[in-house]
């Protein structure tokens, strides 16, 4: 009577895929690093917007000319908007400099924003940065642990980790700055993994607890089937604003739109395959939900 | 199975909506163009006659203005566009002169019968409304180099006066002072002389080829209290400069253990604010100068109060504001204002040597600050502006001296007592405790600020839109039951952030549409385990009721953790990004009243209490 889709028949294939994800992530964290944002790099920022669109090496080769080492010229949202990056130490003068220096050439140069961020703030930012990721994860982990079962936990954390892992990586395999907002949605994302992780876990284990004859890749099965309608709604909706926050959000919170959306992609996937694989190579039972988790010392049942 | 609903639910929910309705009224008044004007000295303060003045001003610059509010310490004048004030700004800056700043503000419309109720609109971050912000690190290791070196030297004089012999005292480390002695006896001595009149450090002993040391550490509560300090009065000494600048809604916060946010709303010109922040202050004790005294050895100096009255003071200093070591206002015995000062042991000292042989003279209290001035020029028919700074010394107070004193000592013959924790202030405030460095700035252009405002709106809007449609081709009735919740839900978000006065800022704004992708998912799962339960079979009644109750746990579930994150991300994010946590953790909570409260209320209302063949759930 319950109709299944067979989703663990092809948990193999999901593994695979899973795990190639991470690996290639891995290892462009590892060779490639992560294009860091001012916030935790700490240097000096500043935005200009210019009345018809610049020729960027042009600019490059101008504020060398001036002096200026090390920096990054790129459009920032527009053709006539500009972000320069420099390594030099913040002066409350650098931003007008900058425009003097460009507006030299006769165009028409306006500054719309300047920022200078201490490296020892930055290194701070991203200590404490790590630490809240962690801090939330293994929060996390304890309350699923209490709330449901410890396998439970281990699914969920690994899913949740799984999509933390693949959403840095595809900031650095594709060269994106990785600022403060993005951290911002890097814990989003673990609040919607999980959001989606434990509507399924519920289910599974509702089932394991009313289908006693079935196995426990036909539960996952049927559980996953059944909140299969209520997984890609909530992912669609939830894609849908934020895709329009991503095209029409504007540049400034742009990386915290591509990071959410990737991370719900992959939250979505994930919720189906990564957390319930777990629950099956953990050998996951009925018995592991029937009766209250008991400790092994405490086999003694003291209840009437 | 009825689903109905007592009418006390209903009450409990038309209630929670009303407020919520009424709280998030604010927000829909725009703010007017205003132009604060405040007195460069909290002695000056705007009157009635300003308020006319202003009027005139304006109405000769052809500026009309919407209206004109008296506050305690500042005027606010009301302007219908951004153009009319900036007019208004330069006309006043120029014709108020340098007693006066005019400042650039928005003023809020909220009506008095709401703001009788305590309700204001959300207030706009630095990223929104443009602005300064700056990160300051305050120098712990001088603040407590500083102090060091003050114990140093009162334990030099104590050790002195109590004949207790030593070779050298020298700061050991950075928070320790070493004393040599040749004689075990004397380290005793100094040892039990320690004990008792410097508590706050542990003593220890070491003895190295005949010399006998003896070091003592501040503890690790002191080293706190010594930095906790030094972050207050930096605080203030900040509060106060910026106060000087003019500006609206300023924020100065600690923010750690030793850094100092400074946000300045408005302001683009950061050269100046920084030259400001950073300035010093400082005091100056002088005796006043005897009748016949040289006039090349005696100054004379205007009283900050009054202007036209002055003194003529010695050229010698007594001791200067460094030697301030604490500062408090106070009453003594009769019950008149004064202020209680404590110098360190070197002021001490110097102000025991001078007060000595100067009884019944007077003494002066100088304040010497930078202030910034601007002076307009006609050069070539255009007008130039220039900025520049000065040095002012005034009397702030000239006492008589009574008796010989030290170390602590009073100040009286002040007028009020507002006066003597100004005075306090002013003593504490006078020079930053530690420096400070820049170690962050951003600078907001208001243009980046007006349009991270749309493209946040308009985004809100585009996917607040898709969600509807959404919901409504999917669920049909059961969707339009979602979006009134989800409509809901944002208005009460809204309250909420407005009700406690939350700052909202670009993330905040995506937090807001997150919330709104992520609200619909509780109902999503109600309205799918409905349907779930109809194809079993169930009647469309025990449906609904079965799909509320065992959703329910799922929803809870799922949120708590959710929850967390937020909170989380609350604990260890910094500016915007706690904004976005807020938001989250609000939406969170709201969300979980109107998809589940709020639709079932409504659920019941249409269906509740009636023989259903069928339910309009796609």
């Amino acid at each position: 009577m319950n109709k299944q889709i067979d989703f663990m028949g092809k948990r193999r294939i999901a593994a695979f895929f899973s795990i190639a994800l991470i690996i290639a992530s891995i290892a462009s964290l590892s060779i490639k690093g992560l294009a860091l944002g001012l916030d935790f790099t700490g240097g000096t920022l500043v935005e200009l917007e210019y009345e018809v669109s610049p020729d960027l090496e042009e600019v490059r080769s101008l504020l060398i000319s001036s002096g200026y080492e090390k920096l990054v010229v790129q459009n920032f949202g527009s053709s006539t908007s500009v972000l320069v990056r420099l390594s030099e130490s913040f002066n409350d003068k650098i931003g007008n400099e900058v425009v003097t220096t460009l507006s030299s050439t006769g165009q028409s140069v306006a500054l719309k924003r300047a920022e200078f961020v201490g490296a020892q703030v930055g290194e701070e930012l991203r200590e404490q940065g790590g630490l809240g990721l962690l801090l939330a994860l293994g929060i996390v982990m304890l309350y699923v642990a209490l709330r449901f079962q410890l396998k439970f936990s281990v699914g969920a954390v690994g899913a949740l980790i799984h999509d933390v892992i693949i959403v840095i990586g595809c900031f650095s395999m594709l060269n994106w700055d990785f600022d403060l907002t993005v951290l911002a949605a890097l814990l989003a994302v673990i609040g919607y993994s999980l959001n989606d992780t434990i509507v399924v876990s519920d289910r599974i284990r509702e089932n394991f607890r009313l289908l006693r004859k079935s196995t426990p890749i036909e539960v996952i099965n049927i559980s996953l089937t059944q909140t299969l309608s209520r997984t890609l709604v909530t992912s669609l909706t939830t894609l849908l604003v934020l895709t329009a926050l991503y095209l029409v959000g504007g540049e400034m919170i742009n990386g915290f739109a591509k990071a959410l959306l990737i991370g719900v992609l992959v939250g979505t996937y994930s919720s189906i395959y990564v957390a319930s694989n777990v629950l099956l190579a953990l050998g996951v039972t009925k018995e592991d939900l029937i009766a209250p988790v008991v400790e092994e010392g405490e086999e003694i049942d003291d209840r009437p | 199975m009825l689903n109905k609903y007592p009418a006390w639910k209903y009450i409990l929910i038309l209630f929670t909506l009303g407020l919520g309705i009424l709280y998030s009224l604010p927000n829909l008044y725009p703010d007017d163009f205003a132009i604060q004007v405040t007195g460069t000295q909290s002695t000056v303060v705007p009157d009635e006659a300003l308020d006319n003045q202003v009027q005139l001003y304006l109405s000769d610059a052809g500026i009309s203005l919407k209206g004109t509010e008296l506050g305690q310490k500042n005027l606010l004048i009301r302007l219908s566009t951004s153009e009319d004030q900036l007019a208004a700004k330069a006309v006043l800056q120029n014709k108020l002169g340098d007693n006066y700043i005019a400042a650039l503000n928005m003023a809020q419309t909220t009506p008095e019968w709401l703001k009788n109720l305590g309700a204001g609109p959300m207030k706009l971050g630095l990223d929104l409304r443009g602005g300064v912000h700056f990160l300051l690190e305050v120098d712990m290791a001088k603040a407590l180099d500083q102090k060091i070196k003050i114990y140093t030297s009162q334990l030099k004089a104590e050790m002195r006066s109590e004949k207790i012999r030593y070779r050298s005292a020298q700061v050991d480390g950075i928070d320790g002072i070493k004393i040599k002695f040749k004689k075990s006896e004397e380290r005793d001595k100094a040892q039990s002389l320690a004990a008792d009149k410097f508590r706050e450090f542990t003593r220890e002993t070491s003895d190295v080829d005949n010399d006998y040391f003896l070091t003592l550490r501040l503890s690790e509560a002191k080293i706190k209290e010594i930095e906790d300090y030094a972050i207050q009065q930096n605080l203030t000494t900040l509060r106060n400069r910026v106060n000087e600048l003019g500006v609206a809604e300023p924020l100065v916060q600690r923010q750690g253990r030793n850094r100092i946010v400074v946000e300045l709303p408005g302001v683009q010109d950061t050269a100046t604010a920084k030259r400001i922040i950073g300035k010093t202050a400082n005091l100056e004790f002088r005796l006043e100068a005897k009748p016949d005294a040289n006039s090349r050895s005696t100054q004379n100096f205007k009283f900050k109060n009054e202007p036209n009255r002055t003194v003529l003071l010695e050229k010698d200093i007594i001791v200067t504001g460094t030697n301030v070591s604490n500062a408090n206002s106070g009453f003594d015995e009769n019950g008149v204002a004064q202020v209680n000062i404590d110098l360190d042991s070197n002021g001490g000292k110097m102000m025991l040597d001078t007060t000595k042989r100067s009884i019944k003279r007077r003494m002066g209290v100088l304040f010497i600050e930078q202030k910034s001035e601007t002076s307009r020029k006609m050069v070539d028919g255009e007008e130039v502006v220039t900025r520049h700074s000065r040095e002012i010394r005034n009397v702030i107070n000239l006492a008589t001296i009574q008796g010989a004193f030290g170390n602590s000592f009073r100040i009286t013959g002040l007028d009020s007592s507002s006066e003597a924790s100004e005075l306090a202030l002013l003593l504490r405030a006078g020079s930053l405790a530690a420096p400070v460095y820049f170690v962050e700035e951003r600078t907001v252009g208001p243009s980046l600020g007006a349009e991270n405002i749309s493209a946040g709106l308009m985004s809100m809007q585009i996917g607040f839109g898709l969600v509807l449609i959404f919901m409504l081709v999917y669920y049909r009735a059961f969707g339009i039951v979602a979006n009134v919740a989800l409509a809901i839900n944002v208005i009460l978000l809204c309250a909420f952030m407005s009700l406690i006065s939350a700052t909202l800022t670009l993330p905040g704004i995506a937090g807001i549409v997150l919330t709104v992708g992520m609200a619909v998912d509780a109902n999503v799962l109600i309205f799918e385990r409905i349907r779930e339960e109809l194809k079993n079979g169930m009647s469309p009644q025990q449906a609904i009721h079965a799909g509320y109750s065992r959703a329910f746990i799922t929803i809870f579930d799922a949120n708590i953790t959710t929850l967390i994150a937020a909170v989380i991300l609350f604990a260890v994010g910094t500016g915007p990004v706690k904004g976005f946590a807020v938001t989250l953790s609000l939406g969170i909570i709201t969300s979980l009243f109107t998809s589940v409260v709020l639709t079932r209320a409504i659920v019941n209302l249409v269906y509740g209490g009636r023989d259903i063949k069928k339910l309009s759930i796609g």
